[in-house]
């Protein structure tokens, strides 16, 4: 076997495609596009299941409790309250907390139109968020009317954080009740709620009281240090009867991820979208790797003359769609983070490059790349060197 | 001019030769490196089957440039690809370089080829490579050298057919002439112990052509390099060893 100082040569895929400028530009545009497409169409899709569960994450909770007929956090069922309380009867409970869950309609106090809220009432004595800060600004709830108001909605609800930040009273209506801004929460939105804001059980009565009484949404259990989630979760699905569901909090954010993916065309879409920009790279690939070979079909033929095997050949088109892979990839990644910050400020969703993604469209890119290569080198069969006397 | 002294013509045989020492005790008579025996050959088949070559005999010495001419059509260039062993053989017999081509394998045929130098009618230079590189071609299918000295060889090459000071210009930016004799310097490159070259004067006025075939034959003598050409172009013909004529596929020694 020969070193390699001994098999390095004339870099000819190299060559061959830096020395017309114009087609590899056209080339890693087009692969460059496919790289955009996919990165955004694959960030929109895991962005929205990731924002599915922002206030989700947020629970300071172990296990949570739902009731059976819940699809997703935009249609929570209501059930009994002391399922919650029995819960408590485990040792391996620490603490339980009952939370009301319901959209409202905010008025938004600049413009006066209403729009949707994912509205969280709890006792303002027990903990909600796994947030410090919440230790503090909880206690204002316990004054009637109050809310705390999440900075990240989106502004459809009005200057609200703004107004609230220069030391304005900031108040509003929720369903026809009047309420006042007591402090900010930073949640952020999600797909199924726009804004979202948190009050005290008492207040959520007022403003939904069609809540039947001793009924909650969902009940947050914090088991003692130590315990396996997964372990407790079974043996309290076992012990509560069937008019409650028992979901580790990982199991609680698949669930509901698991809805948008699969109860709504939306996975399917962007997953589409990404299929689609893969096809089209594909097509501009085979284009320009297809023509690059019947371009140089004598001289490849000539170099098959001169003695150079096939698979040598074969190995140069191979190199030119791997060159056109790392080269069209540069360009859609760095696209790929300017267009995420956009998407980042325009729509509030937490859309970011991560590892594997960037993985993931480098792979399709380079699976796009070499399918185009394999497919083009079918041409190189064409090239004869006995027809080129 | 004389570009001879330039050329390292014994360093560089001894240098690319392969060691093919077991190869020339096959060879049946020393010195013949092409010996065709009743080679016939057929185009199409079934009722378009066309006869182009009817049992030709040939025979090559090393170093021996032998000129092959003849009316179009007569099989000339069929007759060149066959024993450039770029077509498979359909009946008689050819040994060349000691290798008997009838019932020769594809990878067999192309290692052949890595020892036959080729120059065609076009002068078939990559267009993406500049003069030295397109020399380099030819040099890299030589084994056991490293990159360095592949290079070095391809310059010394260039230098040799006069285009030294041409080594980055691409094909492009060549006259026919040079690029004629940067094809002749990238066949020479690869050390062959034959070249085969079809009309290599055709795409050149006459006076270059015949400077060209002067230098080929001049770099081919001093390589020890067997050379068959076919050529339409009268002016050359004195500078054969032995010129063959061809017509309607069969061969005839001309007279001198």
């Amino acid at each position: 076997m020969s070193g390699f100082w001994q098999s390095r040569g004339i870099p000819l895929a190299w060559l061959l495609l830096t020395r017309q400028p114009m087609r590899l530009a056209v080339a890693l545009a087009g692969i460059a596009f496919a790289g955009i497409l996919m990165f955004m169409q694959l960030g929109f899709r895991d962005g929205l299941f990731d924002a599915s569960v922002t206030v989700h994450r947020r629970f300071a909770a172990d296990l949570v409790l739902v009731s059976p007929r819940t699809m997703s956090s935009i249609g929570m069922a209501g059930f009994p309250r002391r399922r919650l309380v029995q819960a408590m009867a485990d040792p391996a409970v620490a603490g339980i907390t009952p939370v009301h869950w319901k959209l409202l309609l905010w008025r938004n106090p600049l413009t006066r139109r209403t729009r949707s809220i994912l509205t969280l009432g709890f006792e303002p004595g027990d903990p909600l968020l796994q947030d410090p800060a919440m230790e503090r600004k909880a206690p204002l709830l316990r004054q009637q009317g109050r809310v705390l108001f999440d900075e990240r909605s989106r502004p459809e609800f009005g200057p609200v954080a703004e107004w609230f930040r220069q030391g304005r009273t900031v108040e509003s209506e929720v369903a026809g009740v009047r309420v006042r801004v007591a402090e900010l929460v930073n949640l952020g939105p999600s797909f199924g709620a726009d804004g979202n804001m948190l009050t005290s059980d008492e207040t959520f009565l007022r403003l939904a009281p069609g809540t039947p009484p001793g009924s909650i949404e969902l009940g947050l259990i914090r088991l003692n240090p130590g315990e396996d989630p997964a372990r407790v979760a079974v043996r309290l699905a076992q012990k509560l009867p069937d008019d409650v569901r028992v979901f580790t909090k990982t199991e609680f954010e698949e669930f509901e991820k698991g809805y948008w993916r699969s109860s709504t065309a939306i996975g399917f879409i962007f997953t589409l979208g990404a299929a689609m920009g893969f096809i089209v790279g594909c097509v501009i690939v085979y284009q320009i790797l297809y023509s690059d070979v019947s371009d140089h079909l004598p001289e490849y033929a000539t170099l098959m003359a001169m003695g150079y095997r096939l698979k040598t050949l074969l190995g140069v088109v191979a190199r030119e769609g791997l060159l056109l892979a790392v080269l069209g990839y540069v360009p859609a990644w760095l696209a790929g983070q300017g267009l995420y910050a956009l998407v980042r400020s325009g729509t509030r969703l937490p859309v970011g490059m991560n590892l594997e993604r960037s993985i993931v469209v480098f792979a399709m890119i380079l699976v796009m790349c070499m399918a185009s290569a394999g497919l083009a080198m079918r041409k190189l069969a064409d090239a004869d060197p006995a027809e080129i006397f | 001019m004389s570009v001879t002294s330039l050329v390292p013509g014994s360093r560089l045989r001894r240098r690319v030769a392969p060691p093919d020492s077991s190869r020339s005790a096959e060879e049946p008579q020393r010195g013949v490196i092409v010996d065709l025996r009743g080679l016939s050959h057929w185009y199409g088949s079934g009722s378009t089957q066309r006869q182009v070559l009817q049992d030709v005999d040939l025979r090559i010495h090393t170093g021996e440039v032998v000129l092959l001419t003849g009316p179009s059509g007569c099989g000339k260039t069929t007759l060149l690809t066959l024993v450039g062993a770029l077509r498979r053989l359909q009946a008689g017999s050819a040994r060349v370089l000691g290798l008997e081509l009838a019932g020769a394998s594809r990878g067999d045929r192309q290692r052949l080829r890595r020892q036959i130098g080729m120059i065609f009618q076009g002068h078939n230079l990559l267009r993406c490579l500049t003069a030295e590189q397109n020399v380099q071609m030819g040099a890299d299918l030589l084994p056991g050298l490293s990159y360095r000295a592949r290079r070095d060889l391809s310059r010394e090459w260039l230098r040799a057919v006069g285009l030294g000071q041409e080594l980055d210009r691409l094909p492009h930016d060549l006259s026919g002439g040079q690029k004629q004799r940067v094809a002749i310097a990238r066949a020479l490159a690869a050390g062959p112990r034959l070249l085969l070259a079809d009309e290599p004067t055709a795409a050149l006025d006459s006076r270059t052509g015949r400077e060209v075939v002067e230098l080929l034959q001049r770099l081919a003598r001093e390589q020890g390099c067997g050379v068959l050409m076919v050529t339409h172009d009268p002016r050359i013909l004195d500078l054969a060893d032995r010129l063959v004529r061809m017509e309607d596929g069969r061969l005839s020694e001309a007279a001198e």
